[in-house]
């Protein structure tokens, strides 16, 4: 049986050990809340981080195809994006993927194996620049709702002088 | 963060060590100045605080509002959790103080979304537990007072006999026969309490925001029903001497009998240091939650004004005042004004100017 | 089970990922980009006379306090305490259960432990056990208490500007502790020493000059609606001409000014126009709007309880001067806490008014009879019970809604019918979001309490994930498009947390579904919505 198989079998182990990772790169108070929290209204972080792990793992079996990956992606940045996290925190926990499927594996260094792990580092590493991508996309959204918050108070101070009209005629 | 829970561990153990010394060497301040100087800093601390508290007004009716208001006759007006009379108030409470009502709907139990079955949470426990905690202290106290009426109230021994499973032997019989009976509630107690403590410990957000006055509390109450428990069942104390000691507290004719073992002491000290500590701790929401504005409070707040006793007068912009200032492009703009700008007005302010 | 082991490689990483086991006592603040808001303009803070009032930095190391900064705010906690039994016994009977800890949303947004509201009020606890009780002065830090310092001053604004007052976590505690009383109180702590934020200040003495937040002049008031009269007719070939400051008048409309410059509030705004306008036509009941009081909404109440008289005091000051019959109040949140629980005790008895009666239905409004002011929502629902609106529900019926609970009318009020009845009878599409996330557990909109300011947007889109989350479940599940409020707040936040986190969804007031359905006297064929798009089935005739 080829290593994405295996994996597809064990999708649940890896799952979890990747989605504890993630959730540790929070503090140990909101990590216990993160993880055991089930209702994904009470808990929208801990919940939509676990979907979509799941999602990615999947995906690692199933015909990879970055769209999907960039859509199952797309939450998990979403939400790191406007947390307290670097661009390389924020990111970081998909190169994570590697050392949790490595460490489920009896004999990782084992020959047979190089080839699978190759295809999927690569993966890992594709997935990896998508949610750079998308870290960046989210951040320039952020930062396109503070412009329109500006303009719109721009637009708030011609008001006040009573510019609106004039500038409305134009 | 262990100093927190290890400090309190170590301060129940040192009360332990001096209860206990304190019964070979003198048991009269042990069992009689010291449980009256408790009972004295307990009454007098709780009406201190309470009085306190109440002191301070209301000056605002903030009640949270958990349900429907009363508005038109055709909506169905939530009259507990939107209480807009006194007795919708009396059963907010009632509900809150007797079953926990708030603390309750953390509880829900919720469809999980994305696995599809039902999640129970731990929260689920910290109602439940709390809940059997409260009740259990409750009869555990009420079932003492056999230690101290004589005769003791048909009430009383029927709560004990309620409480009280596999109970083979007669109240008052010194000499007990077999196995005697277990009491339901002080095991509750046990249990609730080192569930609340494990829970502090393990729970890591809980352990976050726990101090010493919360670990310190539940290693007392522990101590107490471990103390109880152990001389009930496995170190039988001496009933008949105790009563003797007790009844002599209460009818403030106090004696010390011999023949009183040290663990209860130990276990009658911890009681004094609960009760001397509780006016001066977070126990006090005991009385705390009666006074809480949020939940005490009716909501007919624009049906029936509520006075504020320190309402005082503070400076407003007055419509004048607005008027004056924007009196000339509020004529222009066509809106009507107190005072119209006349011509002569606007003359003499000239002349005043002038001089 | 071996699957569970961790390897030892594994867990060093682990560890090496976890930050530092540290009390919270000893995790020094770190005022972040985008999660605080500008410090307050002096002059805002000046021109209400309030203390302190100098150019300050948060991110400097020196906040230019003054000297007696400690003793100024130890003097006022203690005033207060005295002031406010709420204060004094939330202070003391909190049990650190943690009930609340996991029902805020920006604890549940941000991840940050001190979100956590039981945190948050310890953070003045912890003053408060130092200053005034006694197990606090004698075991310190072992009962929790700490001295004031000028880092804990800075927690404390940090925090306090974290907390939208939503009141979400006291719907849980077994002792009703309220945050937002916490926050309200901390908050008026600061603004002792100068420390408001700007985004509240100004607003607050832009109100008090001119009569509302944004420092609209009376001329530029009315500019504004009789451009939504241009619209309108656009729309329905009627002009819906208002009346201000009209005395003799038989009710006093009072909305956040919010509604009249900021899209999409506007279209709410238009909604009022022509509810009114119809009811004049067919009812003759007259309403006018103030130029003087033409701010519904209080931030004030986010400053100090004195400010929130003085500014709410407009509203009975110019019901008065204009003598009508009652007030009709707009769709605001926490105006509307401030009218329930606040404005009759600050300002009243308003025995100069009557009690409210729907002059329409002959609906009396006992639950008002002595504030004298009525929710729009109240009003409305009322009307449509007796069929008094012509309606056409079909012309909404490209709009999939929900309906988001603003806080304060949830927690502080208590209305949830009212505002349902009306948005189910104006259109035919309505779905609810899930149960805990409604009503009177609704999650706040993430930019309340004077919070919805642009620069601090990760704040906002952090506290605003729990309200998305449940936004976009109904998106995926039932199609919604539109997110209905009755909040002005709500209404100019919403749309950017919607943008980020579910773009296919819009904002709407609940008047503005109202006025599209409303069947005017004489109106053209309408082929438009309030927005100037097509109405369902009239997409060919747009082009």
């Amino acid at each position: 049986m080829g290593l994405m198989a295996q994996l597809a079998l064990r999708k649940d182990v890896v799952v979890d050990k990747w989605f504890a990772r993630v959730v540790d790169t929070y503090p140990a108070e909101t990590a216990r809340f993160l993880r055991s929290q089930k209702d994904p209204f009470a808990n929208p972080v801990g919940r939509t981080t676990h979907q979509q792990l799941g999602t990615l793992v999947a995906l690692l079996d199933a015909d990879w195809n970055p769209d999907t990956a960039r859509s199952a992606l797309d939450p998990i940045m979403r939400i790191r994006a406007v947390q307290d996290f670097s661009a390389a925190r924020a990111t970081g926990f998909v190169f994570d993927l590697k050392q949790v499927i490595r460490g489920l594996m009896k004999s990782p260094d084992d020959a047979r194996w190089i080839g699978d792990l190759k295809q999927l580092d690569r993966l890992i590493d594709e997935m990896a620049l998508i949610s750079f991508d998308l870290f960046m996309g989210c951040r320039e959204k952020v930062y396109e709702l503070k412009a329109n918050e500006m303009k719109d108070r721009t637009y708030k101070a011609f008001a006040k002088a009573g510019l609106i009209k004039e500038v409305d005629d134009e | 963060m262990n100093q927190f829970y290890l400090s309190s561990l170590l301060a129940v153990f040192v009360l332990a060590l001096i209860a206990w010394l304190g019964a070979l060497g003198l048991p009269w301040l042990f069992g009689i100045v010291l449980p009256y100087l408790a009972v004295l800093i307990f009454i007098v601390g709780v009406v201190r605080r309470i009085v306190g508290w109440s002191r301070s007004p209301v000056p605002f009716a903030i009640p949270t509002t958990a349900g429907q208001q009363k508005t038109m006759p055709w909506i169905q007006q939530a009259k507990i959790d939107n209480p807009s009379t006194t007795i919708g108030v009396v059963a907010r409470m009632a509900l809150e103080i007797l079953t926990f009502r708030s603390l309750f709907r953390n509880t829900r139990m919720k469809m999980n979304g994305e696995e599809g079955r039902i999640s129970y949470h731990l929260e689920v426990f910290l109602w439940l537990f709390a809940l059997a905690f409260h009740y259990a202290f409750l009869t555990t106290l009420v079932r003492h007072l056999r230690f101290f009426l004589e005769p003791v109230p048909w009430c009383i021994q029927m709560l004990g006999t309620l409480d009280g499973f596999m109970k083979i032997e007669i109240l008052y019989n010194p000499i007990q026969v077999g196995l005697p009976g277990v009491y339901l509630s002080g095991i509750v107690l046990l249990a609730a309490v080192i569930f609340l403590f494990l829970r502090r410990l393990f729970v890591a957000n809980v352990r976050y925001i726990s101090l010493a006055s919360d670990y310190f509390p539940l290693f007392l109450i522990m101590g107490i029903a471990f103390t109880g428990i152990l001389m009930r069942y496995f170190i039988k104390a001496d009933v008949a001497a105790i009563k003797e000691l007790t009844m002599g507290l209460v009818t403030f004719s106090p004696s010390v009998p011999a023949g009183i073992s040290p663990l209860f002491y130990i276990h009658l000290f911890f009681v004094c240091v609960l009760l001397a500590y509780f006016p001066y701790s977070k126990l006090m929401h005991m009385g705390g939650i009666f006074l809480s504005p949020t939940r005490n409070m009716r909501t007919n707040t624009r049906e029936a004004r509520h006075v504020n006793p320190w309402n005082y007068p503070v400076k407003v912009h007055t419509y004048e005042a607005y008027e004056d200032e924007f009196r000339e492009k509020m004529v222009e703009a066509g809106l009507p004004v107190e005072k119209m700008p006349a011509p002569a007005e606007a003359a003499a302010t000239e002349e005043e100017e002038k001089e | 089970m071996a699957d569970e082991t961790p390897k030892p490689q594994e867990l060093l990483d682990r560890i090496a990922y976890q930050p530092p086991a540290k009390h919270w006592m000893d995790v020094p603040v770190n005022i972040r980009k985008g999660m605080y808001c500008y410090a307050s303009n002096p002059k805002s803070v000046e021109y209400l006379s309030m203390p302190n009032a100098r150019p300050w930095n948060p991110l400097e190391d020196d906040w230019q306090l003054p000297e007696n900064w400690q003793q100024i705010l130890h003097e006022g906690f203690k005033e207060r305490l005295e002031k406010f039994r709420s204060i004094k016994v939330f202070m003391d009977i909190c049990v650190r259960c943690g009930a609340c800890a996991d029902k805020c949303h920006f604890f549940i947004g941000t991840g940050d432990p001190k979100n956590m509201p039981v945190l948050r009020a310890e953070l003045l606890r912890s003053v408060y056990r130092n200053d005034f009780t006694a197990l606090g002065k004698v075991l310190g830090r072992l009962n929790g208490a700490r001295p004031m310092t000028l880092d804990v001053l800075k927690e404390w604004w940090y925090y306090l500007f974290q907390c939208t007052e939503c009141r979400r976590c006291s719907l849980f505690c077994p002792y009703g502790i309220d945050t937002a009383e916490i926050t309200i109180f901390g908050r008026e702590l600061l603004n002792l020493l100068g420390l408001n934020i700007d985004w509240v200040a100004t607003p607050v003495a832009n109100c008090y000059r001119t009569g509302n937040h944004l420092g609209i002049q009376p001329h530029a008031f009315k500019d504004m609606l009789d451009f939504f009269v241009d619209d309108i007719e656009e729309i329905t070939g009627l002009r819906c001409e208002q009346t201000f400051n009209e005395k003799g008048a038989d009710i006093l409309f009072i909305t956040p000014s919010g509604d009249v410059f900021a899209d999409p509030g506007t279209y709410t705004c238009m909604g009022y126009m022509m509810l009114f306008h119809y009811l004049k036509e067919k009812y003759g009941l007259k309403v006018t709007w103030s130029t003087y009081a033409s701010e519904g909404g209080n931030f004030g109440f986010f400053t100090s309880h004195e400010t929130m008289k003085r500014l709410n005091a407009k509203m009975y000051l110019e019901a008065r001067r204009l003598g009508v019959k009652w007030i009709l109040g707009g769709e605001c949140g926490h105006m509307w806490r401030v009218i329930n629980q606040y404005m009759d005790t600050m300002n009243g008895p308003a025995d100069f008014l009557e009690t409210p009666v729907n002059p329409i239905t002959g609906t009396v409004y006992q639950n008002a009879a002595s504030t004298k002011m009525v929710h729009i929502s109240e009003f409305t629902a009322d009307l449509i019970r007796h069929g008094k609106l012509e309606l056409d529900p079909s012309r909404n019926d490209n709009k999939i809604i929900t309906f988001h609970d603003s806080c304060n009318p949830a927690r502080g009020m208590g209305m949830f019918e009212e505002p349902r009845y009306v948005i189910k009878s104006v259109a035919n599409h309505f779905y609810e979001m899930p149960a805990n996330t409604i009503r009177e557990q609704t999650f706040c909109c993430g930019s309340g309490a004077g919070l919805n300011a642009g620069e601090n947007m990760e704040l906002r889109m952090a506290g605003g994930l729990p309200r998305a989350n449940a936004v976009k479940y109904v998106h995926e599940t039932f199609g919604v498009n539109m997110l209905a409020c009755v909040c002005a707040i709500d209404r100019a936040a919403l749309p950017a947390s919607m943008e980020y986190w579910v773009p296919e969804v819009d904002v709407t007031g609940v008047t503005e579904l109202v006025a599209n359905a409303l069947i005017l006297p004489g109106e053209q064929e309408r082929t438009m919505d309030l927005r100037s798009e097509p109405l369902p089935g009239m997409e060919e005739a747009d082009e």
